[in-house]
């Protein structure tokens, strides 16, 4: 099993030059429902770059959790996940600081070095996703068992994986210091007397312990004050840098990545709509919709005039419109995005957008970003 | 701002109603909710510790907030700050250890206990003055159709009411809250609404009673971006209407922002259990005198990526990150721990509401002449993380 099929993918040659460590190939999840084939998430491709920080963006109900659990093979039951998920594990030579018993993993890897994620039987995924691919979720903070100190979920994580528990712990004393926690009080507490903000930090170091290569976090800040979000997000940049990590970023709140990721992709109806390099997609985007949803985020110094919600409904996922998905919605819309899905194009170096009047778009629907009113 | 109740019944939406507005008429100059040094104080821990320690999480200490008709305030904090609590107190939802609410100048807590020195009874108080939750999905009862859910209100409080009229209503509430053709949704269960309908269902729910305050706990954070603005508009257009005064409860200044600038409104910013800062929005954005407030127009994230990206470097304006022990707060005045500018006065002594030109602060740094700028400057600890957690729950 477990063979690669980036081979005989066409997009290969244009990333060639592009170091990829996941490759999602039309990537599709289904859900049965009593009306109907439900589509959460429609035929997604998407390369993540090995050590960059990529957020997705979207509305609830756009497919971005759905794009997440796919990336370790853990959609939740009813739903069915086809496609391809490719993982490239780091080149030898790349991998000297690594110790060579972590990176004899249980699942097979051919040739190439890729792993077929899909293909993985459970105990394979379950070492992977730890491993190679670990996730903090959503409220995740609340998953500590809260009969356990934070040290014996350490241990607990450690010895499931058959690592060596002193050479891990000295990994956990650098996370920690990354995440300005303080080790010896952390360890020794429960959970509940534990802050929101230091639990959720001591989940990230837990999710590193491994020394994964991707970090992927569903709305990891949610739950937190705006400080401690804030310091979180900063924290996140420094644990890249420093751990050579790359991190998966989901959240519904664009200001929120603006200063973090490198690269933005936005979802609208379970697949991405627009995907660029963060300030490219931000300062000018090209699809209506993320030009709409620009304009529908309040701010704290753009003019009030300035804000406007995005007419219309989201879409049903039973029921997805045909041609683009956010022709209903869309003020430029013609008879053409009725029936002919646009399909991710480059607009600029760097960022693609799935609309077939881009100019259009990025002339006629204005949107302004802050004002930057620097407070002393 | 009028404090004559007749002039409701011009634009009266629902032609019964007239009662309601009238009974309510207590002391006729006195504004239409005001609060004076209100405080909730609870006490942690079982019956033996109760009885064993002096611990208190004073939830709400001192607060002095004035609502006049057709007036909105907008509470800002981050979480535990007592700002849910100050809500639930200035409704009588809960019974503060200290202060008095006032409702037209009658005392709520007063009327709920002796009813019969009261002007203002205590059901008419509470009918005037409703509520929205965050979660709209949890607020709603997920057995009963929308149609159901906003007969029960009329059943109790409208009972002259026929099935006919009854019906008639819901309809129309239902297209004050913009969801048409009314018919088709009040057949609708919870869960085939969305999430920006749910919550408009319980808008129009506290809107049936033609409320004087409605208390918005969090209202519009649960929502979608795309439609917060929608909604708040909604909120707006329907205090014109129903000359509705609103407390906002709200973890988000550009929420907040949207809301107070929009209707000529307030922004009052909450910490431990006080209110550090209030006055109109834009003197709060842009001239803010207390330090606290700065470090949360600081921590506001900005969708621009060239100014996002240089703040993601800058350390944030505190000397700690995290919020002390609410069961056993600062001396003094309770930012000090945190405060970037604190001095040795601010850990003894507790500051007031001062005028400081555009808003009102509790800070010294808002007197010119206070002892405070002779006082010596504190030290900054080495890492505002470490330091601030080891005290934090000992």
């Amino acid at each position: 099993m477990a063979m690669s099929q980036a081979d005989e993918t066409e997009t290969e040659a244009d990333d060639a030059d592009e170091d990829i460590v996941m490759e999602v190939r039309d990537a599709r999840v289904q859900f049965g429902m009593s009306r109907g084939q439900a589509w959460v998430l429609n035929d997604v491709d998407m390369d993540i770059r090995r050590e960059e920080i990529f957020a997705v963006v979207g509305e609830s109900g756009s497919g971005k959790s759905m794009f997440a659990s796919a990336l370790m093979d853990a959609v939740d039951d009813p739903g069915v996940l086809s496609g391809d998920v490719t993982y490239y594990p780091r080149e030898e030579e790349d991998t000297n600081d690594q110790p060579t018993t972590d990176d004899i993993g249980s699942f097979d890897e051919v040739g190439d070095n890729s792993v077929d994620v899909l293909g993985l039987d459970s105990s394979e995924l379950q070492s992977f996703r730890w491993e190679e691919v670990s996730m903090v979720f959503q409220g995740a903070m609340n998953s500590f068992n809260p009969t356990m100190k934070i040290k014996g979920h350490f241990h607990e994580t450690i010895q499931a994986h058959n690592a060596v528990l002193s050479e891990r712990m000295d990994h956990v004393y650098d996370l920690f210091e990354a995440l300005h926690l303080d080790p010896d009080r952390v360890m020794n507490s429960y959970p509940h007397e534990l802050s929101g903000g230091m639990k959720q930090r001591a989940l990230i170091a837990l999710a590193l312990v491994l020394e994964p290569e991707v970090l992927v976090m569903d709305e990891p800040t949610a739950a937190l004050d705006l400080l401690m979000q804030r310091s979180i997000i900063s924290m996140l940049r420094e644990l890249r840098d420093e751990f050579d990590l790359t991190i998966v970023f989901i959240t519904h709140d664009l200001p929120l990545v603006a200063g973090l990721s490198d690269r933005i992709g936005v979802m609208y109806a379970f697949e991405f709509i627009e995907v660029g390099d963060t300030r490219s997609l931000l300062k000018d985007a090209a699809h209506p919709y993320t030009r709409a949803l620009l304009r529908s985020v309040p701010s704290i110094d753009s003019d009030l005039d300035s804000m406007q919600p995005i007419e219309g409904a989201r879409p049903d996922p039973v029921n997805i419109p045909t041609g683009c998905s956010f022709h209903p919605r869309c003020p430029i819309a013609d008879d053409r995005c009725e029936i002919e899905d646009p399909g991710l194009v480059s607009v600029d170096d760097d960022h693609t957008a799935a609309c077939f009047y881009t100019d259009q778009a990025r002339s006629e629907l204005e949107y302004r970003l802050d004002h930057g009113v620097v407070e002393d | 701002m009028s404090t004559d109740d007749t002039d409701a019944d011009d634009i009266e939406p629902d032609g019964a109603d007239e009662e309601t507005q009238s009974e309510t008429v207590g002391d006729d100059d006195a504004p239409l909710l005001e609060i004076e040094d209100l405080e909730v104080h609870f006490t942690p821990g079982g019956l033996i510790e109760r009885a064993l320690t002096d611990k208190k999480v004073r939830a709400v200490d001192g607060v002095d907030l004035t609502l006049e008709e057709k007036d909105i305030v907008v509470l800002v904090g981050e979480s535990g700050c007592g700002k849910t609590t100050l809500g639930k107190a200035a409704l009588g939802l809960q019974k503060p250890t200290g202060g008095t609410v006032k409702f037209r100048g009658q005392d709520i807590w007063e009327a709920k206990e002796n009813p019969r020195q009261a002007d203002i009874e205590f059901t008419d108080i509470r009918k005037a003055m409703q509520v929205i939750h965050q979660d709209p999905a949890n607020a709603l009862n997920s057995s009963r159709r929308v149609k159901a859910i906003l007969a029960d209100p009329l059943k109790k409080w409208r009972q002259e009411l026929g099935p006919k009229e009854r019906e008639d209503t819901i309809y129309r509430f239902l297209e004050f809250v913009d969801m048409m053709p009314p018919e088709d949704y009040a057949d609708r269960y919870p869960h085939q609404l969305s999430g920006g309908e749910k919550q408009r269902v319980a808008l129009g729910r506290a809107l049936l009673m033609n409320p004087d305050v409605i208390l918005a706990d969090e209202a519009i954070s649960a929502l979608d971006v795309s439609l917060r603005v929608g909604m708040m508009d909604l909120i707006l257009d329907l205090q014109e209407t129903f000359e509705t005064s609103y407390v906002f409860i709200s973890h988000d200044l550009a929420n907040a922002r949207y809301l107070a600038k929009r209707a000529g409104g307030r922004i009052g910013i909450m910490y431990l259990g006080e209110l550090v800062e209030i006055g109109p929005p834009d003197e709060i954005l842009q001239n803010p005198s207390h330090p606290y407030t700065k470090v949360l127009r600081w921590s506001t994230p900005t969708v621009d990526p060239d100014i996002a990206r240089k703040r993601i470097n800058e350390e944030p304006p505190v000397r700690q990150v995290d919020v002390p022990d609410p069961e056993d707060p600062p001396s003094g005045c309770k930012f000090h721990t945190r405060c970037p500018e604190a001095r040795e006065v601010c850990t003894r002594e507790e500051p007031e509401l001062y005028d400081d030109g555009g808003t009102e602060a509790s800070c010294f740094r808002a007197v010119a002449d206070h002892e405070y700028w002779n006082s010596e400057e504190l030290e900054t600890p080495e890492d505002g993380f470490g330091s601030a957690e080891i005290g934090a729950d000992d």
